[in-house]
């Protein structure tokens, strides 16, 4: 069973890097406690075994058939078994065998799986084809027959089945060392080893087998406890070590003839046994996280919760705090006949053990019909904002203020039901990545059926006509074949037209589409923007088109809402925007796009990357990118300013840039 | 679908063939007389003669294993060197108890470990700590041990089952059931522990993925998104798990079988491991290989059905 587990998830090693990283992972190990506590316990029985001569109070087979099956008291510890022999120096004893068979298996192991591991990862080719396929097979042999053989061919050795057992489980050894070095294979170092002219051995023993410890040593503990399970059923069936001669299987073999008269001497050996072994899983598990935790490159990355935690965060977490209501939009230029508008919406996501604002007051709307561009570089929370509208904060986040008015209706606080009745039906939703976000698992035409019949609640066969329709809709030939595909069997270019289909399959009135284009090739991304432009039109919806892509918002968007660090920093209708920016940061992205940009002449960059969430200033945020930064900019938060008649900018200078302009 | 299975049935012939010359391989290992080392050191010359001829051991071992294999296609395993009977009508006849002790240890590990990992993965909280919690000793405990403690509570204290015996279907279904009540939890518990903590993670997974906020965001339904989309997916690695557990659950029903009596398979391998009884051991061991086979080729299947990219390769 643990096989089982050990080859699925525990050892999987990620990319690894040069020497020296043994010491890295140990003082990683160090901070574990739990792997730490493993470590001394094993230690402890180790000692206590080999040790067994000093310490032990009694003999091991010393008989007293005046204090047989006594609990544990002063004079036995652990009590007495049906002979009268003290159960503890019988334990300390029987450690011995257990653990040198659990030494010999594993040393075998490590001996034929390291190496031929090492070989086919690094050799690769036929070789590692044809010893792959021995590896397979070998795995998939029933361990316990052959073992049963070993003894009965043999004789009674728990040495020799022991060996016996080492050679099966040494394919898993190997599988995991050969995962491992073809990791560290394709990594710079190893083949700027190899031009710098290192001999294969060498590099074998510099940068490979370092990379491959920490994985080894995951699975070797693994395979301990493996074999210390085995080695103890064999002997609990009386094989190898036999009575008198302690073993832990053993013992609990002879408690079981006890179990009516004294059923706590099933507790010492079962337990021993127990014990040890999750201790050696235990350790594995965390010389596998401070294997891992050495691949995590940010603490950005290390720090949020994973999806596994997810629940315990959420607990931890108290609930967070309303962020300030930064600059109040000036009401007057939000129309109030808007199809959507969403006023000073703030959404938080739980970073480590805090909550931080990732969208800040962000206030815009959607008049029915229009298309407006959500712009900025990845990492300013537009596509926060764009799922906050529908309620689907990613990453346990939550909405921690303002509003999403849509037709009249508040979305943020709303009801689960309204909410959901309102997802599809009332509003589509189109994500990035058109690949991913169809299930793999259905063909196309049984999704889009099934969203179908979610919105119109239709039968099956005339959602299947429909579905057909939808995929005609959005220019898919021959629509009843691609209905049958499933999504691996479709190009990018045509999922996305397939996620264009669904999102429609309700008639939304606005459809919000995340960043549509970016993951298509250049062809392909002209097809679906012109798609869905002539769908706009034909359809009257509305738009929200999240890009970082101007040539996108040149072609399809009326008006532009460009986001910074969480806050809005500019509002303005398409041709004001293109023709005079107000902010520097637009000006910044405009000038820094190729398809802009004059011919012949350099393309600007905006110099640096926008900050985490965690450290954004207090001031300006664009202020440590921006050249015309002074420093009032830093001293306080920037509000939104009108410096135009309906032109909306987060600038103390646009006197300055209006200036430069003309 | 049938590709597949063909595919892997014949995959399985070399599996069959190294397991089978395993037992050959290890009495070629022995020094001196492999007759001898089967009966031990007061065996009679004319025992071990005798010995020497049933099995061929005079007889060069390629020669012997040829001589097997050729046995098998015609359907003889050989005798018994206990009591002379056919080697595969006595299989036959165990067959069925280790089948039943198999399949309900893993009815009770999937039906339970999968629903309290879908069910820990939906509510959280409480369900989700102890899922998270109880996998590693549900790796650890020994099966033949949990097999002790039931007996110690559920047979001996409280008499709701019989502590050991098996009574056959046919017999009385009932207490067919009854008598497999302890055993299979036995085998089934630990395995249980450790597809929970599996399909939890699987569904944790599946849920955190694209599709599903697609699903979301598109206004289908919580409960199609839980049980039509994020089950099936989620289904797929844990699948792959089960069919190892199943493969290792082999051991522990060697064992479970020993403690309750039960006239399986692998109690008669222990019998004839203590006997020598070398002919009865290799015939387990085809068996129990072809469980794997059949294992196997049912998580293809399993595979295949729930994963559409590997149906069409």
């Amino acid at each position: 069973m643990i096989q089982a587990a050990a080859d699925t998830d525990r050892t999987e090693s990620a990319a690894l890097r040069g020497p020296g990283i043994l010491t890295g992972i140990w003082r990683r190990f160090l901070r574990d406690p739990v792997g730490v506590a493993c470590l001394v316990f094993l230690i402890l029985v180790i000692a206590c075994s080999f040790g067994a001569s000093l310490i032990a109070p009694y003999s091991p087979l010393s008989a007293d058939l005046s204090h047989v099956l006594a609990l544990p008291s002063a004079h036995h510890l652990l009590g007495t078994d049906s002979l009268g022999r003290d159960v503890l120096s019988r334990l300390l004893y029987a450690g011995q065998p257990s653990l040198s068979g659990a030494a010999e298996a594993i040393g075998v192991a490590a001996a034929l799986g390291v190496p031929t591991g090492l070989l086919i990862g690094y050799v690769g080719g036929w070789a590692d084809g044809v010893v792959s396929r021995l590896i397979d097979l070998i795995m998939s042999i029933p361990q316990i027959v052959v073992l049963l053989m070993a003894f009965a061919v043999l004789g009674n050795s728990m040495t020799l089945a022991m060996l016996v057992l080492g050679v099966l489980i040494a394919p898993g050894l190997a599988r995991v060392t050969r995962a491992a070095t073809i990791a560290v294979r394709e990594e710079l170092y190893v083949t700027a080893a190899q031009v710098g002219g290192l001999s294969r051995l060498q590099i074998v023993r510099r940068h490979i087998l370092p990379a491959v410890a920490g994985p080894v040593i995951v699975n070797l503990s693994l395979l301990a406890a493996v074999s210390i399970l085995a080695e103890a059923a064999l002997n609990f069936l009386g094989l190898g070590v036999t009575e008198p001669n302690p073993s832990w299987g053993g013992m609990v073999a002879e408690a079981s003839q006890e179990i009516e008269q004294q059923p706590w001497l099933l507790f010492p050996s079962g337990l021993i046994i127990a014990l040890t072994v999750i201790a050696l899983v235990l350790f594995g598990d965390a010389v596998r996280d401070a294997t891992a935790q050495t691949y995590l490159d940010s603490p950005r990355m290390a720090a949020r919760p994973k999806a596994a935690s997810a629940q315990a965060t959420k607990r931890r977490l108290a609930d967070p705090d309303p962020g300030p209501a930064a600059g109040q939009a000036p009401a007057a230029s939000l129309a109030a006949d808007s199809l959507l508008w969403v006023q000073d919406l703030t959404v938080a996501l739980p970073l480590g053990d805090r909550w931080v604002t990732v969208v800040d007051g962000v206030s815009f709307d959607v008049a029915p019909g229009e298309v407006v561009g959500l712009v900025g570089e990845s990492g300013c929370g537009k596509t926060v904002t764009a799922l906050a509208v529908l309620g689907l904060v990613p990453a346990l986040g939550r909405i921690t203020g303002g509003h999403c008015w849509f037709a009249g209706s508040d979305l943020v606080g709303a009801a689960d039901q309204e909410l959901r009745a309102t997802r599809g039906r009332r509003i589509g939703f189109i994500s990035q990545e058109p690949m991913v976000s169809l299930d793999p698992a259905y063909t196309v035409g049984n999704q889009l059926g099934e969203a179908v019949r979610q919105h119109t609640g239709s039968s099956r066969s005339a959602a299947r006509k429909r579905a057909i329709e939808l995929l005609d809709m959005v220019e898919i030939p021959s629509a009843a074949d691609v209905a049958k595909r499933y999504p691996h069997e479709i190009s990018g270019g045509m999922a996305q037209r397939v996620v264009i289909a669904r999102a429609l399959s309700g008639s939304p009135s606005l459809l919000i589409a995340d960043e549509p284009t970016t993951a298509l090739d250049v062809t392909v991304q002209a097809e679906i923007l012109s798609l869905l432009r002539s769908l706009q039109r034909h359809e009257r919806m509305a738009v929200l088109l999240v890009t970082h892509d101007w040539g996108v918002v040149a072609d399809i968007c009326d008006r532009a809402v460009v986001m910074y660090a969480g806050q809005v920093v500019e509002r303005a209708g398409i041709a004001a925007v293109f023709q005079r920016p107000l902010h520097p940061y637009t000006q910044g992205l405009l000038q820094a796009d190729p398809h802009l940009a004059a011919d012949g002449e350099r393309l600007a960059t905006i110099p640096g990357t926008v900050p985490p969430p965690e450290s954004w200033p207090t001031g300006c945020r664009f202020a440590q990118r921006c050249s015309l930064a002074t420093e009032d900019c830093a001293a306080a938060p920037v509000p939104l300013l009108e410096p135009e008649p309906g032109r909306l900018s987060r600038c103390i200078h646009t006197d300055r840039m209006l200036a430069e302009a003309r | 679908m049938l590709r597949l299975a063909v595919r892997r049935v014949l995959f399985s012939v070399p599996l069959i063939l190294v397991v089978s010359l395993l037992s050959f391989i290890f009495e070629a290992l022995i020094p001196g007389n492999a007759a001898e080392a089967i009966l031990g050191p007061d065996a009679t010359p004319a025992a071990m003669t005798q010995l020497d001829q049933q099995l061929g051991l005079n007889k060069p071992l390629p020669q012997q294993y040829w001589h097997w294999l050729d046995q098998l296609l015609h359907g003889n395993l050989g005798v018994s060197l206990v009591n002379g009977q056919s080697v595969f009508s006595e299989l036959n006849a165990r067959l069925p108890v280790t089948l039943a002790l198999l399949g309900s240890a893993i009815v009770i590990a999937i039906a339970l470990g999968w629903g309290a990992g879908v069910f820990s993965a939906l509510r959280g909280g409480v369900a989700a700590k102890i899922v998270d919690v109880l996998a590693v000793p549900g790796l650890a405990v020994p099966s033949f041990w949990i097999a002790l403690l039931l007996i110690a509570g559920f047979a001996v204290t409280w008499q709701l089952f019989p502590a050991t015996g098996f009574t056959y279907f046919s017999q009385s279904p009932v207490e067919w059931a009854r008598s497999l009540v302890l055993p299979a939890l036995a085998l089934g518990l630990g395995q249980m522990t450790v597809l929970a903590k599996q399909t939890r993670d699987s569904m944790l997974n599946v849920l955190a993925s694209p599709f599903i906020r697609g699903l979301r965001a598109n206004g289908i339904s919580e409960r199609k998104i839980i049980f039509k989309h994020a089950v099936r997916n989620s289904a797929i690695p844990v699948v792959t798990v089960a069919g190892l557990l199943v493969i290792g659950a082999l051991t522990g029903a060697v064992v479970i079988e020993q403690v309750f009596v039960l006239p399986g398979l692998g109690s008669l391998a222990i019998s004839a491991t203590s006997a020598h009884d070398l002919p009865v051991i290799q015939g387990v061991a085809l068996y129990f290989t072809l469980i794997v086979v059949a294992v196997n080729l049912l998580v293809d299947l399993a595979y295949s059905w729930l994963d559409p990219k590997v149906r069409y390769q």
